[in-house]
């Protein structure tokens, strides 16, 4: 029989209508009464000690109620262990207001509460701070001889370290007949989502709280509250059902959180802490790195070593660490490899997660190595590629439950036309601009967590369905909901996903490209446990023809519970549900990644991104006027929200090659460029065409559902693709990132 | 006509100005000290949040609304400046649950993600449109580029207003 699926559907966003009218609402927009407005302020010095902190002038200030320290905070947990959170990398968390102690500039050391937003704002500015300060390090390149390998702990499983070598590196590098050796070097980036990271917390006594905060993940904040305050996690609600982007940002409870619950409780009161932009660069960013690269080949291209050594910045109390070292053997074979990743300590606050963490650095200088390398062969880079192409995956000698990164390759390159391609540079102009053409590969993860699903049917034979994971604008609400229609044969309008909120079952925070997957598979598992559950109820009505009927000789469509081959035998669900006294029939069920059958599979996406420049003859400005970017992530559940997805990431792509830099004044241990205004991202008008193409991928071997996820694949290669096509367009290589048009005049 | 009158904290009865403005359809008169901007009174004064902030000094355009025809950034706006004025938000753009053309267009284009540059990106929009100065798509994008997106939906956006801008038969 006919079942309409929806799955592989281009659906619109089911929130769009709440978000283009103002309807839906972010952390800092629920209006509660008496609210109280906290101002944070922040550390001018980079390292040392408060030694006094003068308030008296804040708190005479009609309408300020009170200023929060160290000198005065509530007491708080006593282990630092009661600090850690989901993504906390190895190390002593940062704990605001603990001490007198500075370990950043920019560190939150007092919140001043008032009862509106402008009189906490000019307090602020009121307080007298005496600092001692002292000697401070801000600067990677001064000091990679402190760099080492980073601690092992719980982020080790999402982020290993890069695989012991292969063969002998040193003696094959020194052999080889074609060799290319190149340092890239990245600067710091900040996520800066457009909304600013808030929480608004609603006291409701008896230490009970209701939070409405910026976050990835419900629980991992609701869990750090109730760990650091005391309170009883049942009494600690986060809630989060509009995100205003998160990027990995809000992958950890960040520290208006924390000083937002602390106000809250010592006063007993509601209280909003909203962030401003500069506040925006006081936590968490994408660390620079350093790249060391010595890649080398046989005269007809074929890899024989690989040399990836980095150095990336993290702070004094956590090893931050991000796979880089680690991608280019699961790409390219080759029998002798060296692989390391080195941590550096500064004065800075710890690193985090940003899109395409470790990957997006790595992939810049490994493609710009493939091309150089490619030009001193005389390959073509796309030939290069398809030389070293690997069906399985070199550094874990294991099969890739999927890869369809040939087809990418391919249908990339025809819709691109590259091979129109010069590849001698600095030779095509038009009028007078240099325009250049490069590609570049893109590898990522395919992440599946634990996830926990509440499903049922209500007395209107709808679908209701319950996680706790949020919605940052991936099209999560959607893509759910499509998974559970087609589960239970029912249309859109009769599923209800309900989720940000962390009263609902466990999800993971939301990154890696994988809730999708973990959610998703889920959904799977729980609406096969509802499917028995109504069959088994069916069965039990009076005449029930569906007595002796298997799973497998029943279907779910219309609304309805069919029997197969007699397609016009069925009881509605609603009638099932009446059936059942009208109660509804639900299930709550875990879905997990198939650990033992996966560990002898290699698990990915990929993707290949091909890029026209223009770059002005006497200006050096660059313009990426069209961009193509296949992808092979497994199955597309709603192509259009995914396209979304890959072309916002190219975006980003361009906006890492081109625009977004935050600079760190050494002298000052600072960054001087925290607004959006110095700080550059894309506009409209620096985007040009992209285009995006999913790449047949059936992948039956990953999960339930064949999704590999596509949140961060996008990103992974534009920015290796742009800068080749710099160097075909103007003959110069530039090995660091961003790229600035004072480095092509 | 229902006029909304505002409260004050008490400490702030001193120097409280009172303005008059008339936000989409409605009379209110907000009661504000002459610091606050007319972004933080629409938002915390009037409960109107679907204007957002993104950055309270005039460099992301998330906080774009109509303001006597003109789109303004709210946030480089004292609210006591604009007394008398009257202001469109995102909240006044559809006729009660008919969608104006270009947030259908929004929802058809897949032009947001997030969402929270889109009342932005929308008021932004409109009043682009009215100025009529923006004929071409280059034209359009260069006139757009007040109005960030982190999300990367730049493309999705252009493509809707396009769309509405020439009624439709653009695409």
């Amino acid at each position: 029989m006919d079942v309409n699926k929806t799955v592989g559907q281009p659906i619109s966003r089911l929130e769009g209508k709440l978000k283009v009218t103002g309807a839906a609402k972010y952390a800092a927009e629920y209006q509660v009464e008496n609210l109280l407005h906290g101002y944070v302020v922040n550390s001018p010095i980079t390292k040392g000690k408060i030694i006094n902190i003068d308030i008296a002038k804040a708190l005479a200030i009609p309408g300020v109620i009170d200023v929060l320290s160290h000198k005065n905070r509530t007491k708080l947990a006593w282990f630092d262990v009661q600090y850690t959170d989901m993504d906390a990398p190895p190390g002593t968390v940062f704990k605001p207001l603990h001490n007198e102690n500075i370990l950043y500039n920019g560190q939150p050391i007092a919140l001043v509460v008032a009862e509106d937003f402008e009189t906490a704002r000019y307090a602020s500015t009121q307080i007298t701070f005496e600092f001692e300060q002292e000697a401070f390090e801000t600067n990677l390149q001064n000091n990679t001889e402190k760099g080492r390998p980073a601690k092992k702990g719980f982020a080790t499983a999402l982020k290993p370290p890069p695989p012991p070598p292969t063969g002998d590196f040193d003696k094959a590098y020194g052999q080889a007949a074609v060799k290319v050796e190149a340092e890239f070097k990245h600067g710091t980036e900040h996520h800066n989502p457009i909304e600013l990271f808030a929480t608004t917390t609603v006291y409701k006594g008896k230490g009970k709280l209701t939070i409405y905060d910026k976050t990835q993940g419900t629980i991992n904040n609701q869990l750090y509250v109730a760990n650091i305050f005391g309170l009883h996690y049942k009494d600690v609600r986060v809630l989060a059902p509009f995100v205003g982007g998160g990027f990995g940002a809000g992958l950890r409870p960040q520290y208006q959180l924390f000083l937002c619950v602390m106000a809250a409780l010592h006063l007993k009161r509601n209280v909003r802490v909203v962030l401003d932009r500069k506040q925006m660069f006081s936590f968490s960013h994408r660390p620079p790195a350093i790249q060391k690269m010595r890649f080398a080949s046989d005269i007809n291209g074929r890899m024989t070593a690989l040399g990836h050594s980095v150095y990336a910045e993290t702070s004094n109390f956590e090893d931050y660490t991000e796979p880089t070292a680690n991608w280019s053997h699961k790409l390219y074979p080759s029998p002798n490899t060296l692989f390391e990743h080195n941590i550096v300590p500064l004065d800075v606050y710890t690193p985090m997660d940003m899109r395409a963490p470790g990957g997006s650095t790595a992939l810049h200088a490994i493609e710009c190595t493939m091309d150089e390398l490619a030009h001193k062969l005389k390959i073509d880079p796309l030939e290069l590629r398809l030389i070293n192409y690997s069906e399985m995956d070199p550094s874990s000698k294991k099969p890739y439950t999927s890869k369809a990164l040939r087809e990418c390759y391919l249908q990339a390159a025809e819709k691109f036309g590259w091979s129109n391609r010069n590849p001698e540079p600095r030779a095509t102009m038009r009028g007078n601009k240099l325009v250049g053409y490069g590609m570049a590969t893109g590898i990522w993860d395919a992440f599946q967590f634990p996830a926990r699903v509440e499903a049922m049917i209500t007395k209107d034979g709808k679908l209701v369905l319950n996680n706790a994971t949020t919605d940052i604008g991936t099209g999560t609400l959607t893509v759910m909901t499509q998974i559970a229609a087609d589960e239970l044969g029912l249309s859109l309008e009769e599923v209800d996903f309900q989720y940000g909120d962390s009263k609902k079952p466990f999800s993971m925070f939301q990154g890696g490209s994988a809730i999708t997957s973990s959610t998703g598979v889920a959904i799977v598992v729980a609406a096969k446990a509802l499917r028995k559950k109504l069959l088994k109820k069916a069965a039990q009505m009076e005449n029930s023809p569906f007595k002796n009927a298997s799973d497998e000789e029943v279907i779910f469509n219309g609304g309805n519970l069919h029997l197969k081959n007699e397609p016009g035998t069925y009881v509605s669900l609603k009638n099932i549900i009446a059936f059942n006294k009208g109660k509804a029939i639900k299930t709550t069920n875990m879905g997990k990644p198939h650990m033992l059958k996966l560990r002898k599979y290699s698990l990915a996406t990929h993707s290949a991104s091909f890029v026209e420049v223009e770059v002005d003859q006497d200006l050096g400005t660059v313009t990426v006027t069209r961009a193509v970017t296949a992808v092979a992530a497994g199955k597309i559940i709603n192509p259009k929200t995914a396209k979304s997805q890959i072309s916002g990431s190219m975006i980003w792509g361009i906006s890492k090659a081109l625009h977004e830099e935050t600079i760190m004044d050494d002298h000052f241990g600072k960054y001087i460029n925290t607004n959006l205004g110095e700080y550059h991202i894309p506009v409209h008008a620096d985007i040009g065409q992209l285009d995006v193409i999913f790449a047949e991928e059936r992948d039956e071997l990953i999960n339930e559902i064949g999704t590999k996820g596509v949140g961060e694949i996008g990103l992974v290669g534009m920015p290796a693709a742009i800068s080749n096509a710099i160097f075909n367009a103007t003959g110069k290589r530039i090995y660091k990132l961003p790229i600035h048009f004072d480095e092509l005049i | 006509m229902k006029r909304t009158e505002t409260q004050t904290p008490s400490h702030l009865q001193q120097g409280t100005c009172a303005v008059n403005i008339k936000v989409n359809g409605e009379e209110k008169t907000l009661y504000v000290q002459p610091w606050v901007s007319l972004l933080d009174g629409l938002r915390d004064h009037l409960n109107l949040t679907g204007t957002k902030k993104g950055c309270d000094h005039g460099q992301c355009g998330a906080c774009t609304i109509i303001c006597d025809d003109k789109r303004i950034l709210s946030c480089l706006t004292l609210a006591v400046m604009k007394n008398g004025s009257e202001i469109t938000t995102v909240e006044g753009i559809a006729h009660g649950e008919e969608l104006h053309p270009i947030q259908q267009a929004f929802i058809d284009h897949d032009a947001f993600q997030c969402g929270y540059c889109t009342p932005g990106q929308l008021c932004s929009a409109i009043g682009l449109i009215k100025e009529g100065k923006a004929n071409s798509r280059e034209e359009v994008k260069e006139l757009m580029s007040g109005n960030l997106c982190r999300c990367g939906a730049n493309i999705g956006i252009i493509d809707a207003i396009m769309q509405v801008k020439d009624g439709g038969n653009n695409e």
